[in-house]
Order: C-alpha cells, then sequence, then structure tokens
C-alpha cells in the first residue's frame, strides 16, 4: 500500500474517532440510560399486574418491537415534523433509541423479575416488609444480576445500531465516514477504518460486562 | 393465643381444607403431621396469610379475624407478631446471614442498624452460625441457612413461629442440627406451630400432635398419648408406616 494511503487511515482514523466520542458515545449512554428507566417501569407494571398499565406495556412493546428501528427513526425526525413536532436531529435520536432499546431491556427485566422465586417475597411479606420494599430490596437486586448478561448484551447492540442515526443526519462515526468517502474515493479502506472502531467499541464494553460479572458474582446469588 | 375455626380452602375445585379447628396455647409446640397433600402446609400459610383461606375465622391475640375478610393492615400487624420457616428456607439471596437476620428489623420496623445487628449477631450465635455472618445463602450448606432462617424468625421477636416441614429437604444428617435448634427454642418457651414428617420431634418435643388428613383434623392428642395410645384406626396405620420406615438405615426419626 502506499505511503499516501496509510497516511490517509491514521488521519481518517482520528477523524471517525472523535465523532465516536463525542456522538455515538453520548447518544448510547444517554438512550441507554433512559432505556432503563422505561425498561424498570413497563416490568414493573406487569410483574405487579397493574391492570390498565399493563396492557398499556404491553401494546408498546408490541408496537416497537414490531417495527424497524430505522422506520421509527425516519417517523420521529421526518414525520413529525407534519403535525408541528419539529425535532433536532440528536434529541430526536435520543428518543427513538430511548423508546426502543426500552421495549426490548422492558421484556429482559420482566423475565428476570419472574426468575426470583416467589418464596423470596413470601419471605419478605413474613419478616413485616412491604411490596415496595421487598421489590426494592430483594426481588429487584437479584432481578438486575440476572439481567445484567442480556442487559450487556443489548447496551453492545446499540452502540452499533447507532450509526442508523447518520440516516437522521446525526453526525456520528458513520456519516463522517461517509463524508470522507466522497472526498477520497477510498471506500473499502474507510469502511473497514470504521469497522474497526466499532469493534473497539465493543471490545471494552466486553471487558466491562465481564468485570461487572465478576463483581455482581461475589454473591453468587443465582445458585439455589 | 391462637384459635383456628372451621377454616376451608379450595383449589380449583379441590378442597384442601375442609373445616379445620386449631388451638394452641402461649408456650405450646404444636406438631402437625400427616400424609402429603393432607394440607398441613396450607393451613399454615394461611395462617400467615401467604394464602388466602375461604372461610373461617382466627383469634389471634384477642382478636378474631373473618378469613376471606381480613383487611391488608390487619394482615400486616399480625405478621409482624408471627414469623414463618420455609421448608426451602428461602434466606435473600442477595443478602449475608446476617443481613437476612437485620432486614426485618431495619427495613420493617425501624430500628436502628447498630442496635438490629448486635440482636443479629446475637441469634446468630444461638444457632450457631455467628463465624459465617458474612456467608450469602449459596455459600452455606442447607442446614446452615436453615439456622440462619431461624435465627431470622427470631430477630423480630414473635409470640409463634410457624415452621413449614423446616427440615424435609435436608439430607439426613444436616437435619440434626436444626432440630436441635428447635428443641432448645422449645425448651425456652417459644410457642411453635411445626408442619414436619420428623415423628422422632413430634413425640419428643412437641407437646401436643395433630394429625390431618384430606384436609380435616382426624385426631389431636398430647403428644405421648398421640404415640402411645392413638385411637382413631387410621392415626393407628399412619404410625405403624412411620414405625415400619422407621427401621431402615438414614431414616432420621
Amino acid at each position: 500500500m502506499s505511503e499516501r494511503l496509510w497516511e490517509l487511515l491514521a488521519d481518517s482514523f482520528w477523524q471517525i474517532l472523535i465523532p465516536g466520542l463525542t456522538m455515538t458515545i453520548p447518544l448510547t449512554v444517554i438512550s441507554f440510560a433512559f432505556a432503563m428507566v422505561i425498561a424498570v417501569v413497563v416490568a414493573l407494571v406487569q410483574f405487579a399486574n397493574i391492570q390498565g398499565l399493563k396492557q398499556i406495556a404491553r401494546f408498546y412493546i408490541w408496537v416497537i418491537r414490531g417495527t424497524p428501528l430505522l422506520v421509527q427513526l425516519f417517523l420521529v425526525f421526518y414525520g413529525l415534523p407534519d403535525i408541528g413536532i419539529v425535532l433536532d436531529p440528536f434529541p430526536a435520536a435520543v428518543i427513538v433509541f430511548s423508546i426502543n432499546e426500552g421495549a426490548y431491556c422492558a421484556e429482559t427485566m420482566r423475565a428476570s423479575l419472574e426468575a426470583v422465586p416467589v418464596g423470596q417475597i413470601e419471605a419478605g411479606r413474613c419478616v413485616g416488609m412491604s411490596y415496595l420494599q421487598i421489590m426494592r430490596r430483594i426481588v429487584l437486586p437479584q432481578a438486575f444480576r440476572t439481567a445484567f448478561p442480556p442487559l450487556s448484551n443489548s447496551l453492545i447492540a446499540m452502540v452499533k445500531d447507532t450509526s442508523l442515526a447518520s440516516n437522521i443526519t446525526v453526525t456520528e462515526m458513520l456519516m463522517t465516514t461517509r463524508q470522507i468517502i466522497s472526498r477520497t474515493y477510498e471506500t473499502l479502506p474507510l469502511y473497514c477504518v470504521v469497522g474497526v472502531i466499532y469493534l473497539l467499541f465493543s471490545t471494552v464494553l466486553t471487558k466491562l460486562q465481564r468485570i461487572g460479572e465478576r463483581r455482581l458474582s461475589s454473591y453468587g446469588a443465582q445458585k439455589e | 393465643m391462637l384459635e383456628v375455626r372451621e377454616i376451608q380452602k379450595t383449589f380449583g375445585d379441590r378442597p384442601v381444607l375442609r373445616g379445620v379447628n386449631l388451638s394452641v396455647q402461649k408456650g405450646d409446640v404444636v406438631a402437625i403431621v400427616g400424609p402429603s397433600g393432607s394440607g398441613k402446609t396450607t393451613l399454615l400459610r394461611c395462617l400467615n396469610f401467604l394464602e388466602t383461606a375461604d372461610g373461617g375465622e382466627m383469634t389471634f391475640d384477642g382478636e378474631t379475624f373473618q378469613f376471606g375478610r381480613v383487611a391488608k393492615r390487619d394482615i400486616a400487624r399480625i405478621r409482624m407478631k408471627t414469623a414463618f420457616v420455609f421448608q426451602s428456607y428461602n434466606l435473600f439471596r442477595n443478602k449475608t446471614a446476617l443481613q437476612n437476620v437485620t432486614e426485618g428489623l431495619i427495613v420493617a420496623r425501624k430500628i436502628p442498624r447498630a442496635q438490629a445487628e448486635a440482636t443479629g449477631m446475637r441469634l446468630l450465635e444461638k444457632v450457631g452460625m455467628a463465624d459465617r455472618r458474612d456467608a450469602y445463602p449459596s455459600q452455606l450448606s442447607g442446614g446452615q441457612q436453615q439456622r440462619v432462617a431461624i435465627a431470622r424468625a427470631l430477630a423480630t421477636d414473635p409470640e409463634i413461629i410457624y415452621f413449614d416441614e423446616p427440615t424435609s429437604a435436608l439430607d439426613p444428617e444436616l437435619t440434626g442440627e436444626v432440630l436441635a435448634v428447635m428443641r432448645q427454642l422449645a425448651d425456652e418457651g417459644m410457642t411453635m406451630l411445626v408442619v414436619t414428617h420428623e415423628m422422632g420431634f413430634a413425640r419428643n418435643v412437641s407437646n401436643r400432635v395433630v394429625f390431618m388428613e384430606d384436609g380435616v383434623v382426624v385426631e389431636s392428642a398430647p403428644a405421648k398419648e398421640f404415640f402411645e395410645h392413638p385411637r382413631e384406626a387410621r392415626t393407628q396405620a399412619f404410625l405403624r408406616t412411620f414405625g415400619a420406615r422407621a427401621d431402615l438405615p438414614g431414616d432420621a426419626v
């Protein structure tokens, strides 16, 4: 390979990494945080069998999981202005990613809550704890532990899904890559570069997941 | 202090409790025995409202409650004065041994942490588990878990402790350590209602034995009388099968 190409790759590596740090990661972290809040609430209303809210939760999951993320992005960013709701690209992306990821994580959380043996709740009742105390101190911590690996999975998937935000003009890594390609015509090497950066991000998250799991397993609570 | 009259419970169309009467005085150790499916466990769970009985009434501590129509706050109040030991221990899996014992004190009764921990340590000491205070349930044997569970039950200073087959999930070798703790409690005058298959415990520790079958009480008598002169033919037959099983190696009676 020519020296010129190497130089281009090195330069573009940094040029793509920067929106990675300023866009992709914030977009992921903020959206995932909102998604977790949504997920816990949506899972809890189902677990606690609150009529009305439970049906709304099922409807939400049904719609969001049943439609493509890209369609949801377009609908919010290009569709909502038709009814007077105009959003900037970044907030639009945060809203869509939060709502989308929330639906998937809600299902993970619900399954994890249901995996907590009913005896844990009964024991809590017998020592005089209220339902909320039992949920907060006994059931949710155990459910989070069960949910941690699949939630990490969702987070890693989400980092990569943020590349879809380039379609609604968020200048994240893929968008930046495309801009460099349109200038240099080095299509193959540059897509390789952006791929490598995504791989890097995922690798870091995988390592973090492993550390997190090790820390959580200190109480080895899943063994019967 | 506990009086149960005509308690009834049906699961679907299957009657499990068909009018059971039961009376426990302060300081009593009452053993409930009987074949599997006789309704013993359901009875115990109804008394602590883990199941909702369909009919009958209960007098606890001078107050009478109609089953199926007990207010939530009354249930909470009754639970504050009782404790439950489960067959499968049900220790909080995300809490250490000590935290399991103090949880009901700190969270449900708002007792200061230091005071709760002092109580917790005293009780772990009592059941011989003080040295494992920081162990999680998954790091303990079944017998150890059940002893911690008994310490947890004692922590809230209950007026009565319900034991639901506390040794049924244990190896015969581990059964002894749990029964020893229960015997000690009985000697100290703790009021206990114990569903059990341990005929040795029923005979030697309890002062009354209630024999249940098919959702009714077949016979209820002082322990000595129950084992030496059972009145009902059904009780005699039941005790014979246990007598035969006692000869088998490894069956702790």
